[in-house]
């Protein structure tokens, strides 16, 4: 519990905090602007580090994204002025910014218009490789330093900054467009914005200690939702990320290892992110318009209703992965759906159908026939998968869990 | 306007499917008919096919001469079978054409932007 007094203190941490969350629309603006990430990037780092002098003695300012994105502004038209380049971008710049007294306010009225969702096409287009859209995204939208970004991804810092320049040299040599993609490019253009947002999010759910990954994500996920009302997909994702996350803190146990969904004190499900993204299914099913993310938001909103495991709705669930599996026909699919064909005809239905998938090196798969082997009665098969689940689980805490596995009786 | 190049890269040992003449002239059909678009588009600048890579001839400065030698710069398997040079707006429009020409000759186009002398 932090004392009024502390919250108002404005502290190296909570400066950084409020500079992370604003950072990615200042940034994303004098992009706009200036017509160049480098430029932008530097500006906004600045104007972090004037704020890190002023705002303790002078207090937050009313508006601290306008703030941010003025002095940002301003510190780059004195950079630009004292290089001859720099003056002829600003001859353009000027035009564009022109009868425009609010740099914070984007070029053009609506949603659609969001330099932060031009920005989101940039970094996420499909001319760039998944890491840099993930490593440009984090960046320069989510304001994460480059130190920040190379720990989420277990990757040295230089290694990162390269990785990073080379994206960036790439978008302005080969004049990767900022804007938003127009209506009949969008679906195949908003499948990988949509892919890096789930992928910073699965990132920060595997390394329990740094969630901050995780409430990334669901802000991104959120400014999509909020420019793209209209897209069922953009809700379905933002209602996974809401119901992976209500359950998020009862998903470890305090030492790190996992708990499996049927174990988990649903207690501890976060009530008002449920309710969020309940609203959210209902309103994407009201839509009929099926996608990926919207069947598992809707695969987790049914697990969600139920107060106890053996009131979940597994025929439901059953039918739901049917859908997915036919717009997803991938093994993992097909092993969870088979997992959950498991509750309705038995264990011997489901490793008759998990027995089919080529999925040697993907851990759960063996910890799934473990389990199913266990359930008949096949005790040394189960032990036998369950050890080949532990030598391939990628963290200490699933390795664990799954020798523990090996050895309980269910 | 940035200046791309969409090349075409053939790969040695692994021939295109034969094709008829009549599907040949079908193909050279098309092709002629994306380049009166590039062209009414504003979007051409060059193209052309080359021969095999076993007609090239390379020059290069050794100890202060020029050297002469037969066959191709690279030993390698790839090999520029033909280019495009085209004027776009931005990768996405230069990626359009890309896919035009990627549909007409049936082989992938790798688009690299040309660099540009930074104006004095």
């Amino acid at each position: 519990m932090r004392d009024v007094d502390a919250a108002l203190k404005l502290d190296e941490a909570e400066i950084g905090r409020i500079f992370r969350e604003e950072s990615g629309r200042s940034v994303a603006a004098l992009i706009r602007i200036f017509g160049d990430i480098d430029i932008a990037e530097d500006a906004v780092q600045e104007a972090f580090a004037v704020a890190l002098r002023k705002w303790p003695a002078a207090g937050l300012p009313p508006n601290p994204g306008g703030w941010i994105t003025t002095t940002a502004r301003h510190r780059a038209i004195d950079h630009l002025r004292r290089e001859s380049r720099g003056r002829e971008l600003l001859s353009g710049a000027a035009l564009l910014s022109s009868g425009n007294d609010d740099p914070g306010a984007p070029g053009e009225v609506g949603p659609m218009h969001d330099d932060r969702l031009h920005l989101i096409f940039t970094c996420c287009h499909p001319a760039l490789s998944t890491e840099a859209q993930v490593a440009l995204t984090l960046r320069l939208l989510g304001g994460l330093s480059t130190n920040e970004v190379a720990r989420s991804f277990l990757v040295a810092e230089p290694t990162m900054a390269q990785r990073l320049a080379r994206a960036k040299r790439k978008i302005k040599a080969a004049r990767i467009p900022y804007r938003v993609p127009e209506d009949h490019e969008l679906p195949d253009r908003l499948r990988p914005v949509l892919a890096v947002v789930y992928l910073v999010y699965n990132a920060g759910l595997s390394s329990p200690a740094d969630p901050s990954l995780c409430s990334e994500a669901i802000r991104l996920a959120r400014i999509l939702a909020r420019l793209l009302p209209d897209d069922p997909e953009v809700a379905g994702l933002l209602a996974l990320l809401l119901l992976t996350e209500s359950r998020r803190a009862s998903r470890t146990r305090p030492d790190g290892s996992l708990v499996l969904l049927g174990e988990q004190d649903r207690g501890r499900w976060d009530r008002a992110l449920l309710e969020e993204a309940q609203a959210i299914v209902r309103r994407c099913l009201r839509r009929n318009q099926p996608g990926a993310y919207q069947l598992q938001a809707a695969i987790n909103a049914v697990h969600a209703d139920a107060a106890t495991l053996e009131q979940t709705d597994w025929s439901q669930i059953v039918a739901l992965y049917d859908q997915l599996l036919a717009i997803a026909p991938t093994p993992v699919v097909a092993l969870n759906r088979a997992i959950a064909v498991g509750e309705v005809q038995g264990a011997a239905a489901a490793l008759a159908l998990v027995d089919e998938l080529d999925l040697d090196n993907y851990h759960p798969f063996h910890a799934t026939r473990a389990d199913l082997l266990h359930r008949l009665g096949r005790n040394s098969e189960a032990a036998t998968a369950y050890e080949r689940a532990a030598a391939i689980a990628p963290t200490d805490a699933e390795r664990d869990f799954l020798r523990l596995g090996g050895r309980s009786s269910r | 306007m940035t200046q791309y190049l969409l090349s075409v890269h053939s790969v040695a040992g692994k021939p295109r499917e034969p094709m008829t003449d009549e599907e040949m002239q079908e193909s050279y059909k098309q092709v002629g008919l994306l380049e009166e678009e590039m062209k009414s588009a504003g979007a051409w600048v060059f193209g052309g096919r080359l021969h095999k890579p076993d007609t090239a001839t390379v020059v290069r400065m050794a100890k202060g001469e020029v050297l002469t030698t037969d066959g191709p710069f690279a030993e390698s398997k790839e090999h520029l079978g033909g280019f495009y040079i085209i004027e776009a707006e931005d990768l996405d429009a230069a990626l359009a054409w890309a896919s035009k020409v990627t549909d007409v000759i049936n082989a992938p186009i790798e688009v690299r932007p040309f660099w540009e002398m930074p104006e004095a």
